[in-house]
């Protein structure tokens, strides 16, 4: 692999840019690895990547049915943030945080993280109550938050109308050391990184089935032929409830649309994330000026990849309260996106039923954050064929023994 | 926008009239029951990629509880009927199979 720099640049503008290689290879399907993944999704990539940096397992193939980073890594609203409340939570969403940091170094790709922070706004007295108790539970875990005032918020964005007549803003939970990246450049970065270690990523490979004897998994069927393997590690969002079907287990998820929305580009308005989970929606503007937008899931079980208009009209209603200004804007683009949501709205990492077999999913509506901290997580799983300390907590068996982790209050609307 | 037939009161109700209430012919269990069986009674769910049986409640109008038959992938809906029952009705099932004469049947 051919590193990017500033010379990489100074050296191709002097040759017509005709020496760029292609940033991952598009191979066939080997017959055997030690370990497939299932789904080239930003936490897809991130596992294989953390198998092959901190366990040197390289004899990896990254399967997915689409195009790489097509699913919810390419529909998000790109938030990275880490305020949750409850400990296993924190621990690795402030992992993903940090490793966020030092993404593009570490990848040797731009992901145009942006630490502009995010605030959560208190519109209720109970919210209130709610978020200040998340930011000593922050203080706690070593999370840097803390609760501002009503003023400090018309400080930090200044387009917001603070005295809304139906939910005025009581104050708001800050992370300064939150913000949003490029979430295609994410899985891309981390393709480019796992195909310079030898992984193969497959696209437009759809598994049809999960091959296994006495327990154990021993490979699964696609629409590219069989491939075996020694371990599986499904790691997909939305269709995890399918795949688990196909392996013979049931998982405790249902899966719903959620979507997102941009504006036509205006010029600079808003610097930080703002997400107002009282009124449902979230908002931020892209580097181009887009302001990006986000609201709450439909109510039923859907896998169409679309939503329902309803909820854009009461998103951009309850935003345009928050936001006079945008009241004229007109919308680019709407889409949709499946997310799976558990009944804790916590993710599930571990081992399955089927032996050799390990899961990465159910991370609701909010995945696209936890995604290194989830890979990091993941690869230990896999690496060790036993969960690590930061997805200890994370397993299935967690519904059966009741230990919870209930983060519906910082999922709110979206998460 | 997702459109479903209330069969108490016959209004074709819009989903912003109606709440939706998850799989439908759920499997209670109490006291006495294992670890497993309550674990898949309270939280595993079919969510299935496909035929759909759920509950939903119209709410903004004559407040009954009823169950549809939906598909997951079309956002087709086959058919509504009453809440009063522990399966989908034989005309329900034939609503579906006449529509997907492969699918598996429910179960």
């Amino acid at each position: 692999m051919r590193r990017y720099s500033a010379f990489a640049i100074a050296r191709e503008a002097a040759r017509y840019h005709t020496g760029w290689e292609r940033a991952w290879k598009s191979p066939k399907p080997k017959k055997k690895y030690d370990v497939v993944i299932v789904g080239a999704g930003g936490h897809g990539l991130a596992t294989a990547f953390y198998l092959g940096k901190n366990f040197g397992i390289t004899n990896v193939a990254i399967i997915e049915k689409g195009w790489l980073g097509g699913g919810n890594t390419g529909r998000n609203t790109t938030i990275i943030r880490s305020n949750y409340l409850q400990d296993p939570s924190a621990a690795i969403y402030e992992k993903a945080r940090s490793l966020y940091e030092t993404m593009s170094q570490d990848l040797n790709y731009n992901v145009m993280f942006s630490p502009r922070g995010v605030m959560m706004l208190a519109q209720t007295e109970h919210e209130v109550r709610g978020y200040v108790r998340t930011a000593h539970a922050n203080a706690l875990q070593g999370v840097t938050t803390e609760f501002i005032s009503p003023e400090r918020v018309k400080e930090l964005v200044p387009i917001m109308n603070i005295h809304g007549p139906r939910y005025p803003v009581l104050g708001a939970l800050w992370q300064a050391r939150a913000g949003t990246a490029r979430h295609d450049a994410v899985a891309w970065g981390y393709a480019r990184a796992c195909s310079d270690m030898g992984m193969d990523i497959i696209q437009k490979c759809e598994v049809t089935g999960v091959r296994q004897e006495n327990g154990n998994v021993t490979g699964v069927d696609t629409t590219h032929g069989q491939i075996d393997c020694d371990k599986l590690a499904m790691v997909v969002a939305g269709n995890a409830g399918h795949l688990a079907e196909m392996a013979g287990f049931r998982l405790p998820m249902e899966s719903v649309a959620l979507q997102a929305l941009v504006s036509e580009p205006i010029k600079p308005c808003i610097d930080v994330v703002v997400m107002a989970n009282t009124v449902h929606g979230y908002m931020s503007q892209s580097d181009k000026g887009e302001l990006v937008i986000g609201g709450g899931t439909d109510g039923f079980n859907n896998y169409t990849q679309r939503g329902s208009f309803h909820h854009v009209e009461e998103t951009v209603r309850a935003l345009v309260e928050t936001f006079p200004i945008i009241s004229r804007l007109k919308m680019l683009r709407q889409w949709g996106g499946i997310v799976d949501v558990t009944g804790d709205r916590s993710p599930i990492i571990g081992k399955t039923p089927l032996g050799n077999c390990f899961i990465n999913c159910g991370w609701g509506t909010g995945g696209f954050k936890s995604i290194p901290g989830s890979g990091w997580a993941m690869a230990e799983t896999v690496a060790k064929g036993e969960p690590g300390s930061l997805a200890a907590e994370f397993g299935l068996n967690r519904f059966t023994e009741g230990r919870f982790i209930d983060e519906s209050v910082a999922a709110g609307v979206a998460h | 926008m997702l459109i479903l037939e209330c069969p108490y009161c016959g209004v074709m109700a819009d989903e912003t009239d109606l709440h939706g209430g998850g799989e439908a012919h759920l499997k209670r269990f109490g006291p006495g029951s294992s670890d497993d069986e309550f674990e898949t009674y309270l939280f595993h769910r079919k969510n299935p990629k496909g035929v759909h049986f759920e509950r939903w409640r119209h709410v903004s109008g004559c407040g009954k509880w009823f169950h549809a038959a939906r598909n997951t992938m079309t956002l087709e809906v086959y058919a509504t009927y009453s809440a009063q029952t522990t399966e989908p009705p034989q005309d329900v099932i034939d609503a579906v199979k006449a529509k997907h004469p492969d699918w598996e049947g429910y179960k």
